[in-house]
């Protein structure tokens, strides 16, 4: 393809100087794609790099001078040296255990046909766009104290490390799910039958033709489920309890306990490292995987289960998926029925009233406030994502795009809090003095929100057939027209499912708004964990009937994802 | 050497071929014994016999749709039988898993393995058959020879172009030393000039190394030239079964005929040498039974003559390289289809007179 570019290039530029037509056309090329950029550089600097560059200044340079020493005296710090370790092995147990107990799932999602797959894989997909305060709390209700586990069988997980890892198997089994399973149901299975054709037994065939192919999407995925639960804020705010504590948490301690910003500098310049490395990895395993694979359509590739050994796999996988992920759900929205004077709507009545003194506004007001952020942000996500993707599109390789394309990937990996609290101590001056307005919300979840954007919009727009482009061209339409006409019709699906899943994310988005949201104008997650956060039956049930209510938004939302995708693909 | 399958299958083979039948009978390599598979409510094998005799090389033809494929996969144990056996070296395969089956299958997309090289492909049997790192070298390079790609081990798939792809496909199959080699329409992605030489070269290929092959495909003119024997299916059964010549000469029935391009087929009367149809008396072969019938008339049959009994006007004419086809509206009965060299090719408009000649009116069964 490239030789073949070249080579056009070449011929383009005859000898008799009439380079010109040829030399513009790049220009402009160069010229669209610089302007479809612009939005979303401009948004990155003033609403990441700003903030987070602020939050690390302030903390590291004092007085004229710049105290990297800081760096060498925090690291040696023994207390943050086992917050260290206990954040990487944590994340490498908790990825080992979702790689374990998902990739069954992903296999018989993507090549098992059996009734209720849709709802299913919809069903499964919930955890990952709750907030984490709620996984959490789902959690403490199934296996803490009082939970379901205690006092049916006596057994309390909340005090271990096993509640935090087997939450984050719970967290990002849709993860392995759908990137893994949504190749996997693309992988011609006529390969394998080739493999067993020359003698290779059914194992051997799986071994190496199938996993060789899955490989660099099963590494992406893991390395997906390592930054996710390597950054873990929530779940361990929630589980942890003060004896286990990851880079993340510690983050935000220093900064909104212990208030020792140099502190917390250091570590958020810690983890950005170890987050850069992390994406470098994954954008190299995703580009490995993008390699040439035949790829069919996957309604072609599934079957009704075939045979004992199917069977049991497809049962042991809907076992998992009931007690992993619809076990904690439904304990949680049995907990917010279950009020002190036998079941009932008493918890969700009480979200009506301000009586609890928690707030300023009824609970119940917390949903609209969630609502209309979101909708927000997911038109501001949809607006810089899909630039970006554009962009993006109209060059598939070399270095500067790739760049663009994992620094829009690192808000994902970035201290949620140092997000937050850089919002507050950098947009506070002219220009961008947005201290009191209600923006500032949106716009940090719309920041977590677009890397999804452009993860489910980018394979797409790459897939549609330049010569689609054109052929429309040929019969007389401007670019513009190309897009209006032919490629925007094409990824219209995949706009509906990349703004349910921006949706989703900003109505989660925990971390940052904690910090910004005005007292008197909460979002659910926040509601939900200040709920949490203070003592009595009360508060614990309105914040169970809260994050029952938000769980049911984000399940209609991911509903309405699943009956608009149809091929199952994408990165998510 | 037939199939012993449906009625009509064997009306036409002689003698000879009779007797051949006993034999391969004994020394069948691979026996279809009334193999049925059915998706769903449809039969897509439908109780299906077919023999193939070692060292011969057989092609099933047929429309797509008909079950060439699937019978492919039946027999690689690919797809499970509904009902019936098939068998190998005369033992049942009912529970012989797909790779212990010792057959080889090319793919009709070729399904070569993409994160591998060349080498890598063609190695992959040998090495799932354990054979010793330095005997699977030789393997390799010696098939490579053979397909004529010598230097082609380190390549990448991806490099490869559409005939290239093919022939280490078919190394790769051969590789294991399979003891019958099925080809899924292996030339169907060629184009035609590679696919003629190609197919030349196959049964060249086959013939020297002794391979017993099963193909299907769906070009009359691959089959013709690859097989010894070609069986044509129609709905998952057997249709016709015979040489290539067999079966061009005496087409079972009219679908057979018509598969095999011949349009012009009229209802007639037989009495003695004679044919009653709607374009008048026809000839037909001595020996012929009396009776109504279907009459193919082959456009070699149609012989343009000045004294011709039947005046016909040409609508249209067709240049085909070596000859003309030539389409005749004729004062009764309906459009004739004619064959004649270039030079004697009357032009469109022109009224000419039309005879007929015996050896190519074929008389097919009601």
């Amino acid at each position: 393809m490239s030789a073949l570019r070249t080579a056009y290039g070449r011929g383009a530029r005859t000898p008799r100087g009439t380079a010109h037509p040829a030399a513009a056309a790049v220009r402009r090329r160069a010229g669209v794609r610089a302007a479809l950029m612009a939005l979303p550089l401009l948004f990155f600097a003033a609403f990441f790099a700003y903030p987070v560059a602020a939050i690390v200044t302030r903390g590291l340079h004092e007085g004229g001078n710049w105290h990297l020493g800081r760096i060498a005296d925090v690291a040696g710090d023994a207390g943050i040296r086992h917050v260290l370790w206990f954040t990487c092995w944590q994340a490498a147990a908790s990825t080992a255990l979702t790689l374990l107990v998902a990739l069954p799932g992903a296999y018989v999602f993507a090549r098992l046909d059996f009734p209720g797959r849709r709802l299913l894989r919809a069903v499964v997909t919930v955890p990952f766009v709750l907030p984490t305060v709620v996984a959490g709390s789902a959690f403490l209700a199934l296996l803490g104290r009082d939970g379901f586990t205690d006092s049916l069988f006596g057994v309390r997980l909340d005090t271990g490390v096993w509640a935090i890892l087997i939450a984050h198997v719970f967290f990002n089994y849709a993860v392995v799910v759908r990137t893994v399973g949504g190749l996997w149901a693309q992988l011609d299975p006529a390969q394998e039958e080739a493999a067993r054709m020359l003698g290779a037994s059914r194992l051997a065939a799986w071994r190496r033709v199938t996993l060789p192919a899955l490989g660099p999407s099963v590494a992406a995925a893991a390395l997906m489920v390592f930054l996710f639960t390597f950054t873990s804020f929530g779940v361990i705010q929630v589980l942890g309890g003060p004896m286990y504590s990851t880079l993340e948490v510690e983050i935000y301690r220093q900064t909104a306990e212990v208030f020792d910003l140099p502190t917390a500098a250091v570590l958020t310049l810690l983890q950005f490292a170890a987050v850069a490395v992390i994406l470098a990895l994954h954008g190299w395993a995703v580009r490995r995987s993008q390699s040439a694979l035949r790829l069919v359509d996957p309604a072609l590739t599934a079957h009704r289960p075939r045979g004992a050994a199917e069977r049991t796999l497809l049962g042991g996988v809907l076992a998992v998926v009931a007690l992993l992920i619809l076990l904690p759900l439904g304990v949680l929205v049995a907990r917010s029925f279950d009020t002190p004077s036998g079941y009932g709507l008493a918890f969700y009545r009480a979200l009506g009233s301000t009586d609890g003194g928690t707030f300023s506004v009824a609970p119940w007001q917390t949903v609209g406030n969630s609502l209309r952020f979101a909708a927000i942000a997911t038109v501001i996500a949809l607006a810089v994502g899909g630039l970006a993707a554009a962009a993006l599109v109209r060059r598939s390789s070399g270095r500067l795009v790739r760049g663009f394309d994992a620094l829009l990937m690192l808000p994902l990996g970035t201290s949620a809090v140092t997000v937050g609290f850089g919002f507050l101590i950098a947009l506070d001056k002219p220009p961008l003095d947005l201290r009191d307005s209600w923006l500032l919300v949106p716009l940090a979840q719309a920041l977590v929100g677009t890397p999804f954007v452009v993860r489910v919009m980018l394979p797409v727009l790459r897939a549609v057939d330049e010569r689609l482009r054109e052929a429309a061209a040929v019969l007389g339409a401007s670019p513009w027209r190309v897009w209006r006409e032919v490629e925007l019709p094409l990824v219209s699906r995949a706009v509906a499912i990349a703004a349910g899943f921006a949706f989703a994310v900003s109505l989660g988005e925990f971390g940052a708004t904690v910090f910004i949201a005005r007292p008197d104008d909460p979002t659910l997650p926040v509601a939900v964990a200040r709920l949490l956060g203070r003592a009595g039956a009360l508060n614990y049930g309105q914040a169970m009937a809260l994050s029952t209510v938000l769980m049911l938004v984000c399940a209609a939302s991911l509903l309405v994802l699943e009956s608009l995708r149809t091929t199952g693909s994408g990165e998510l | 050497m037939t199939a012993h399958s449906t009625a009509n299958s064997t009306a036409h083979t002689t003698a000879p071929e009779e007797a051949g039948a006993a034999k391969a009978a004994d020394t069948a390599l691979l026996r279809l014994d009334a193999a049925t598979v059915r998706f769903g409510a449809r039969t897509v094998l439908d109780a299906l016999d077919l023999d193939v005799a070692e060292h011969e090389i057989v092609c099933v033809l047929g429309p797509s749709g008909s079950g060439k494929s699937t019978l492919l996969r039946a027999v690689a144990g690919l797809t499970p039988l509904d009902a019936g056996r098939v068998l190998l070296d005369g033992a049942d395969q009912r529970d012989v898993p797909a790779h212990r089956r010792g057959v080889g299958l090319m793919f009709q997309d070729h399904q070569l393995f993409p994160q591998r090289d060349v080498g890598g492909n063609v190695g992959f049997g040998p090495r799932m058959h354990k054979a010793p790192r330095e005997q699977r070298q030789r393997r390799v390079a010696e098939l490579l020879d053979l397909v004529g790609l010598p230097d082609a081990q380190a390549r990448a798939v991806a490099t490869l172009s559409g005939g290239e792809q093919q022939r280490v496909a078919l190394a790769r199959a051969l590789a294991p030393e399979p003891r019958l080699l099925m080809l899924d329409e292996p030339l169907g992605q060629l184009d035609r000039s590679l696919r003629e030489r190609l197919v030349v070269e196959l049964r060249q290929l086959f013939g020297r190394l002794g391979t017993t092959v099963l193909a299907v495909t769906h070009d009359q003119g691959e089959a013709f030239a690859l097989a010894d024997r070609v069986v044509l299916m129609r709905d998952g059964t057997v249709a016709q079964s015979g040489t290539p010549y067999e079966v061009w000469q005496h087409p079972a029935d009219e679908f057979v005929a018509r598969f095999l391009g011949f349009d012009t087929i009229a209802d007639a009367v037989v009495t003695g040498t004679a044919a009653a149809t709607e374009w008048g008396p026809l000839p037909v072969p001595e020996g012929t039974a009396e009776g109504p019938c279907r009459l193919l008339v082959r456009p070699t049959g149609v012989v343009l003559s000045a004294g011709g009994a039947l005046r016909c006007e040409v609508v249209a004419r067709t240049f085909r390289g070596g000859h003309v086809g030539v389409r005749l509206r004729p004062e009764r009965g309906p459009l004739l289809e004619a064959e004649c060299a270039l030079r004697d090719a009357p032009r469109e408009g022109e009224t000419v007179g039309v005879g007929f000649d015996p050896g190519d009116i074929v008389v097919l069964p009601r």
